[in-house]
């Protein structure tokens, strides 16, 4: 027999060579994406958490304190950072802006998967897909230059705040939850549905008694996905709110979120400075947010497979 | 269907001296998981000519086959223990060049699966990465596998079009092709003619007939009028067993065990 | 109330929805292209931009966002390919993958301005890339990352398991198999991810503030020479893009026609959204349709 091929057969060839360096190159590409999330991690926290080492500010008191100077230090020495003024702000525009999305988005997503699949899924679905696709500055610039004035002529007050930001938020989340509640719509198998109209339920009874109940937990999914967009979304809501960093007494008046004042604040600090630090314990709680809507999503998406 | 004793027999013994032995498997042991596929098959396949693997379906045959060039490891959770001995070598040891292994032992799947590729590119695309370059030398590799696949005549003027175009009976004997491209030694067949059509079929028995002259063939087979047809050898398959092993024409004229005979008379499977 | 008539009612109800969805782009496009189009000229896509007078473009800026756009996308889309390839043809199930998985959940769902800021932190200050191009692709890349990485483990998972075993049959290696015939199939999905991945890219404007910077100095467009500190190549200077360039005069307040310049520029940003969202569509079927063979 031939000693040649058996020689080939114990040794290593092209093809060996080429897949170690395969497996090599691909697994360090993902380790790259997780080294960087860890060193996200690692270097938000460790910024964030000085103030309350390095700067013996009291964690209480940053959650709920309400006067927001950090650069500044009250009668016990320590900074003066109270930042539930932007945390009252940050739930305040996600809360509302999701609280008024959802309907609509769920109503958006029933016309397209139960009224017209056809043309009206056609023609929402682009749509949709456009409007996700338009960038946070436009919705920011939008609001400032149509929703902003809206609002002061129709509330009063100078129109910055809560109010302008829950309406620029609202339109930038209404597409995504759109079309994840597409996507969980679409999910309830087609039985389902024809089951309950062959006992004689209408369409409408259909649809809210089957095919919504059936889907809430994607339908859900969709709703804290939004939300968690809403809670990180930075310029758009800095360019309508108002950046004031007190607690809101009305919906109109002006008001602050966290992003916001990441925003405008991380520019004007020195590094390592206790207003600096201050500024990076809110990127934290943000971070610490994100792991949180995370978190409830997966939950969500756990509990609610066909 | 009836639980047979699994103690109960028959496999003929291949004299080395009479006949030559390409591939042959010892005690070979396949799991997926913790349950176990395969208890232990020991079978030779002889040099160029045809063995049947046949049984019914969940038997264990299409899992014994893939685990002959070892398509099995690519399926995660699945060992397989036992000897597969190519050329003195026991191929399913620790050191052991797949990927050099599977250019003598070559496969062809149930399911055509030609690349989206051109005609000419499905067969050439191996060998070019094997660092064949010379065009006039591919190009007649291109025209010798088609020829013995049958399929020249029919796609020798659009060899530069998708083999995604051609009927399911062309695109199996355009992997049949690709396959033989590589010069195998063995050729490792699973059901390769059950999804197409009668007149498909016929043309590729036709074609592993003409090609047992150059190859070793093992097929996978649960068409036993296919294995009585084109095979030399056939190994009744159950539920991971194998029961009988013999000449074709003794395992479905005169089978020694009682399982391997309500088989091929169609009284299970 | 009988249920037919709520059958009704709710029907009715849901066009009017619908209806709005529509209206509400409809509403800002126009809005956008109305008020924006007037401002778009030639002159006004390639001067430069001027603060406290009124008559500046935005040809840095158009420039800037181009120039780190095909900065990060060549960052991102290599280590997104590997990456990709990884989680579908290499990851086991164990505890290692679901690792990597949450990783990349996490990843996509933060915040963009967090991103940004970690960019800032550990590009442009600890790296000493300082404000530049090279700190925003960066960091561009880390926000790009997740939804690219999952784009094309989800293309490569649509090509049928067969095609491999094809590949491994005839002594490929699975790098090989992968890289020759599964990618060239999963192409066209992969192209439009990475395609729609780029107007995303295109928009971003907070995590860039911090890291490409604020200011756009001015260009000398005649000396190509990247480590000249004015050539519009060199990667180390500032480099504000039309995003970012929107918010800012906005919430500066210093152009006397802000509001003007922002609608030309928001234009021209909605018009590239546009071109990416229909390039993605019409290259992704044009690919798989020259692949197929059909015609």
């Amino acid at each position: 027999m031939n000693d040649e091929i058996k020689e080939k057969l114990l040794k290593k060839s092209r093809a060996t060579r080429s897949e170690f360096r395969g497996r090599i190159i691909s697994f360090v590409c993902t380790a790259i994406i997780v080294t960087v999330v860890v060193s996200i991690f690692y270097f938000v926290a460790s910024k964030g958490l000085a103030t309350f080492f390095s700067n013996k500010v009291n964690l209480w008191d940053f959650l709920s304190k309400t006067i927001w100077n950090p650069g500044s230090t009250d009668s016990h020495g320590s900074p003066q950072a109270g930042a539930l003024p932007m945390i009252v702000g940050s739930f305040a525009v996600t809360i509302l802006s999701a609280v008024i999305a959802t309907p609509f988005a769920i109503a958006t997503a029933v016309f397209m998967t139960e009224i017209s699949p056809n043309k009206g899924y056609k023609i929402l679905q682009p749509v949709t897909e456009l409007l996700v696709g338009i960038p946070s500055v436009v919705y920011g610039f939008i609001g400032l230059s149509v929703v902003v004035p809206f609002v002061r002529h129709t509330f009063g007050g100078t129109g910055f705040g809560i109010l302008a930001g829950t309406f620029v938020l609202f339109v930038m989340i209404l597409p995504t939850v759109t079309s994840m509640s597409v996507d969980a719509l679409r999910a309830v198998p087609r039985y389902y549905r024809e089951a309950s109209l062959a006992l004689g339920a209408t369409r409408w009874q259909t649809i809210y008694k089957v095919v919504l109940r059936s889907s809430a937990p994607g339908l859900a999914t969709a709703v804290v996905f939004g939300m968690s967009r809403a809670f990180g979304e930075a310029l758009a809501v800095q360019m309508v709110i108002g950046n004031a960093a007190l607690l809101p007494h009305n919906l109109v008046s002006p008001a602050s979120t966290l992003t916001s004042v990441l925003t405008m604040g991380m520019g004007n600090t020195v590094m390592g400075s206790a207003a600096n630090n201050a500024l990076w314990s809110l990127a934290l709680l943000l971070l610490l947010m994100s792991l949180v809507f995370n978190l409830v999503i997966n939950k969500i998406a756990k509990r609610g497979k066909f | 269907m009836q639980n047979y004793a699994s103690e109960d027999r028959y496999i003929k013994e291949l004299d080395p001296k009479k006949h030559e032995i390409a591939l042959s498997t010892e005690d070979l042991h396949v799991f997926y998981g913790t349950s176990e596929a395969i208890h232990g098959v020991s079978l030779p396949f002889e040099r160029f000519k045809i063995t049947a693997l046949i049984g019914a379906s969940g038997s264990g045959k299409s899992t014994y086959l893939r685990s002959l060039n070892r398509m099995n490891d690519n399926i995660e959770g699945t060992r397989v223990d036992g000897k597969i001995m190519y050329r003195d070598i026991d191929i399913n040891g620790k050191g052991v060049n797949v990927y050099e292994m599977r250019k003598h032992i070559g496969m062809v799947f149930q399911r055509p699966n030609p690349f989206s590729k051109s005609i000419y590119d499905n067969i050439t695309f191996a060998p070019k990465r094997n660092g064949i370059k010379n065009k006039k030398v591919l190009d007649e590799l291109v025209e010798t596998t088609l020829k013995q696949a049958a399929l020249w005549d029919q796609v020798k003027d659009q060899l530069d079009q998708s083999a995604l175009a051609l009927s399911g009976g062309q695109q199996q004997r355009l992997c049949i092709a690709r396959a033989i491209a590589m010069k195998p030694d063995i050729l490792l067949l699973d059901e390769p003619a059950s999804a197409l059509d009668p007149i498909s079929t016929s043309t590729v028995e036709d074609t592993l007939l003409s090609l047992k002259d150059h190859y070793t063939i093992i097929i996978v087979t649960h068409n036993m009028q296919q294995a009585g047809r084109i095979s030399d050898y056939t190994a009744f398959f159950h539920l991971g067993n194998v029961l009988e092993y013999d000449i074709t024409s003794n395992v479905f004229q005169r089978p020694k065990i009682q399982a391997t005979e309500d088989y091929v008379s169609g009284r299970f499977g | 109330m009988d249920s037919k008539k709520w059958d009704k009612i709710a029907t009715g109800v849901l066009y009017f929805i619908a209806g709005v969805m529509i209206l509400i782009l409809a509403f800002l496009l126009i809005f956008i292209l109305w008020n924006g189009l007037p401002h778009v000229s030639w002159h006004f896509l390639t001067s430069p931009a001027k603060s406290f007078q009124s008559g500046g473009g935005i040809g840095i800026q158009l420039f800037n966002s181009f120039y780190l756009l095909i900065l990060s996308m060549l960052i991102s889309i290599p280590i997104s390919i590997g990456a990709g390839i990884y989680l579908s043809e290499y990851a086991k199930k164990n505890w290692l993958t679901n690792l990597v998985r949450t990783s990349i959940d996490i990843l996509s769902s933060l915040p963009s301005i967090v991103v940004g800021l970690f960019g800032f932190l550990v590009f442009s200050i600890s790296a000493g890339l300082g404000f530049s191009i090279l700190s925003g692709a960066l960091a561009l890349t880390v926000f790009n990352l997740p939804l690219l990485t999952r784009n094309v483990e989800e293309s490569l998972r649509s090509i049928s398991g067969s095609q491999r075993e094809a590949g491994l049959a005839l002594g490929l290696s699975k790098w090989e198999t992968v890289l020759k015939i599964i990618i060239p199939e999963a192409l066209p999905g992969i192209i439009t991810g990475m395609i729609l991945g780029a107007g995303r890219v295109f928009g971003e404007a907070a995590a860039l503030i911090y890291t490409a910077g604020q200011s756009a100095p001015p260009l000398d467009f005649t000396n190509w020479n990247p480590f000249y500190i004015a050539s519009p190549l060199n990667p180390l200077r500032p480099a504000e893009t039309l995003a970012v360039h929107i918010w800012k005069i906005n919430s500066e307040g210093i152009m006397p026609d802000a509001s003007q310049v922002s609608a030309g520029a928001s234009a021209v940003l909605i018009i590239a959204v546009l071109i990416f969202n229909f390039g993605a569509r019409y290259v992704g079927n044009h690919i798989y349709r020259k692949m197929t063979g059909t015609k």
